[in-house]
């Protein structure tokens, strides 16, 4: 049996988002070349999922986004997130944090604990983790510009506490090329900025093995406008950039590959996403076995956290968002995510109150517990429509990263922003597509209603935790031992001329207390800052 | 009419602020756009050597009051005169105080395109 086209039947076509047409009806005859009909999970090339069982032995890591003013009440967040289950801590940073500078700066005013905590020194480290088990619950720090600075904050912290580095676990989203492209927390040109992330991908390889120093993100590349296709092959790219920059400082590919992980974007089309990733994880394995000649398998698992967009959620009729919010964790699902995050639904206009952040942990509970979803792998193997689309996406993205070659590789495409111009096109033409309905959004183009405007809230700006990190900066400062502070500015500078890792220099500073905004500084001087390319 | 549209302060959301550049492009507008991480002086300095008809600022961290402050403060201090505008995550009640610290108007996230392109087209005709 064919299948049947559109036109065949006589019915009007129908694209996905990524320019696929989908027939109305799928057959056997559709995946008579497939891989998968010889494949079990666990398999090379991981079409399934990347373990034999997946969710059968541990459903996939729950893990939402924290991260409150000061370390403080960060510390408080944490405790009240493991009382509830939460297995993993995801943590939010304010943007001087995230942009290098210290709470002192003028540029930090108003700014300070905003969105995320708030960090100048290592003391607010080891406040923000006090008596948090480093053992027992993953940290996933959400820093990109600075992470070189945050992860070393994080080694010494386990240090001081007399943790064996080579046991430590935890991941950093350390992707500098997507800050580019979307999130915008670059700080150097684009090469310096790639060698800081392999820096930390080398220093991790040698001494803090379990460590996962980068999380790729193709998230807020889709965010950003580029389609699933794009989201997934821009990130490809950048992960083969930082692989190319690893594998030159002389690491071999499995020291480092099995410790790379990916996040990714749920929001749209159902069966669209999960070919996505289910065509991504066969073609990411296929790079780094055939490409890169890996040999362990771990080295060619896409391990990812996938959880639902923000960019999918609507400030109208913000309860809708729930529901929405429970598909997309069941894409996540059905796709073999090993890391599962929600945006609340309340989070298009405010941040998640403790209640709409309790909707979302118990959206993820109740598919675990109630829906039957962690008793077999990969369900919807063998599926015509969703294998015949996997393949299709495999080819798809691997077409697209041919785009990224012909842009001269992904570091001249973001330095000359080629990307970044193409993907803010795409942001406009779907805004527009919606403001015009043609792409259908319930309460806002279709079943809309007179309702309320939703008020739009921040946490009220804290000016006294602003003023008290200040002071504790100011009584840092006082006590700390300058002369060596200063010792270790001169030498990342001197290291940074060098073109030596930053790590270990980097680990020093932090242990004498110099601030991040001081070591940026350094940096910055060395290296100088990125001109942004200015597209739209 | 020159408009100019800027991201002050250290917020990275892009998306909103490059899709209404994109819209004014088409209306026939002149846009430019100062890219992210400027400083209010900054701004006010491409503002003043491009000779803008309109200033928008795009602030989705939620420092939009901190930073419409600023923008009064150092447009009266060099004694300038521009028609500034403010979009964004917006709480409706700080729509009024933004307009009470001087911004000529504020857009809040969820505002179509083409009703600020209205918005700038009559700032224009009104000028004229």
């Amino acid at each position: 049996m064919k299948s049947k086209t559109a036109k065949e039947m006589n019915v009007k076509p129908v694209f996905n988002e990524s320019g696929f047409e989908i027939n109305p009806v799928y057959t056997a005859d559709d995946i008579t070349n497939s891989s998968t009909h010889n494949e079990m999970p666990g398999q090379y090339p991981f079409t399934r999922g990347i373990h034999p069982t997946m969710y059968r032995n541990k459903p996939f890591t729950i893990r939402q986004y924290a991260g409150f003013a000061s370390p403080e009440e960060t510390n408080e967040r944490f405790h009240f997130l493991i009382r509830n289950g939460q297995t993993g801590l995801n943590v939010a940073f304010d943007l001087p944090t995230q942009c290098g500078f210290d709470s002192d700066d003028p540029r930090a005013f108003g700014e300070i604990g905003r969105v995320g905590m708030s960090i100048d020194t290592l003391d607010d480290f080891e406040i923000a983790f006090k008596n948090i088990d480093l053992d027992k619950i993953t940290v996933s720090l959400t820093i990109n510009g600075t992470a070189i600075i945050l992860i070393a904050m994080y080694i010494a912290m386990a240090e001081k506490r007399g943790f064996d580095i080579s046991n430590l676990r935890g991941t950093a989203q350390n992707d500098i090329l997507k800050e580019f492209i979307g999130r915008g927390t670059w700080i150097f040109p684009v090469d310096k900025s790639v060698k800081l992330v392999v820096d930390t991908i080398e220093y991790c390889a040698k001494y803090v093995p379990k460590y996962s120093p980068v999380s790729v993100c193709g998230y807020h590349i889709r965010e950003s406008g580029a389609n699933p296709v794009q989201e997934m092959a821009y990130a490809f790219c950048i992960a083969k950039a930082y692989t190319d920059g690893a594998l030159q400082r002389g690491i071999s590919i499995d020291d480092f590959a099995s410790r790379l992980s990916f996040n990714f974007d749920i929001y749209g089309n159902l069966f669209e996403q999960i070919a996505k990733f289910r065509g991504g994880r066969r073609l990411w394995a296929k790079i780094i076995r055939e490409d890169y000649k890996a040999q362990k398998d771990s080295s060619c698992w896409l391990r990812m956290i996938a959880g639902g967009g923000g960019g999918g959620l609507t400030k109208e009729q913000p309860e809708n968002n729930i529901v929405r919010s429970a598909y997309y964790a069941l894409i996540s699902a059905l796709s073999g995510t090993q890391t599962m995050a929600l945006c609340s639904y309340d989070e298009a206009y405010t941040i998640p109150t403790e209640h709409s952040a309790e909707i979302s942990l118990r959206t993820m509970q109740i598919m675990i517990n109630e829906m039957g979803i962690c008793d077999t792998v990969d369900p919807l193997g063998g599926s015509y429509y969703i294998e015949a689309l996997t393949d299709k996406f495999e080819n798809a993205i691997r077409e697209e990263m041919k785009t990224v070659d012909n842009w001269d590789g992904i570091i001249n495409a973001v330095s000359t922003g080629k990307i970044q111009e193409s993907v803010s096109k795409q942001a406009y033409e779907r805004e527009m597509g919606m403001q015009k309905g043609n792409i259908p959004k319930v309460g806002v183009n279709i079943y809309t209603r007179n309702e309320e405007s939703r008020e739009v809230e921040f946490h009220p700006y804290n000016q006294l935790a602003a003023d008290m990190q200040i002071d504790k900066l100011k009584i840092i400062k006082e006590k700390r031992n300058n002369a060596k502070v200063n010792e270790c500015i001169e030498n990342i500078k001197s290291e940074a001329l060098n073109n030596k890792n930053l790590m270990p220099s980097i680990i020093q500073a932090v242990k004498e207390y110099c601030t991040v905004g001081e070591i940026v500084n350094a940096m910055k001087e060395v290296y100088g800052e990125f001109k942004e390319p200015i597209f739209f | 009419m020159r408009v100019l549209l800027s991201k002050p302060g250290l917020d990275g959301h892009d998306v909103g602020v490059k899709v209404l550049a994109h819209g004014l492009k088409e209306a026939g507008i002149e846009v430019h756009y100062t890219g992210l991480r400027k400083s209010i002086e900054e701004i006010v300095n491409m503002a003043v050597k491009i000779n803008a008809d309109i200033i928008g600022l795009s602030i989705l961290s939620g420092t939009h009051l901190v930073l419409a402050k600023k923008m009064k403060e150092e447009l009266q201090k060099r004694n300038l005169n521009f028609h500034w505008v403010v979009g964004g995550n917006i709480p409706a009640k700080d729509i009024d105080e933004l307009k009470k610290i001087g911004a000529n108007e504020a857009f809040a996230t969820g505002t179509k395109v083409s009703e600020v392109v209205l918005y700038f087209i009559s700032i224009e005709k009104n000028k004229n």
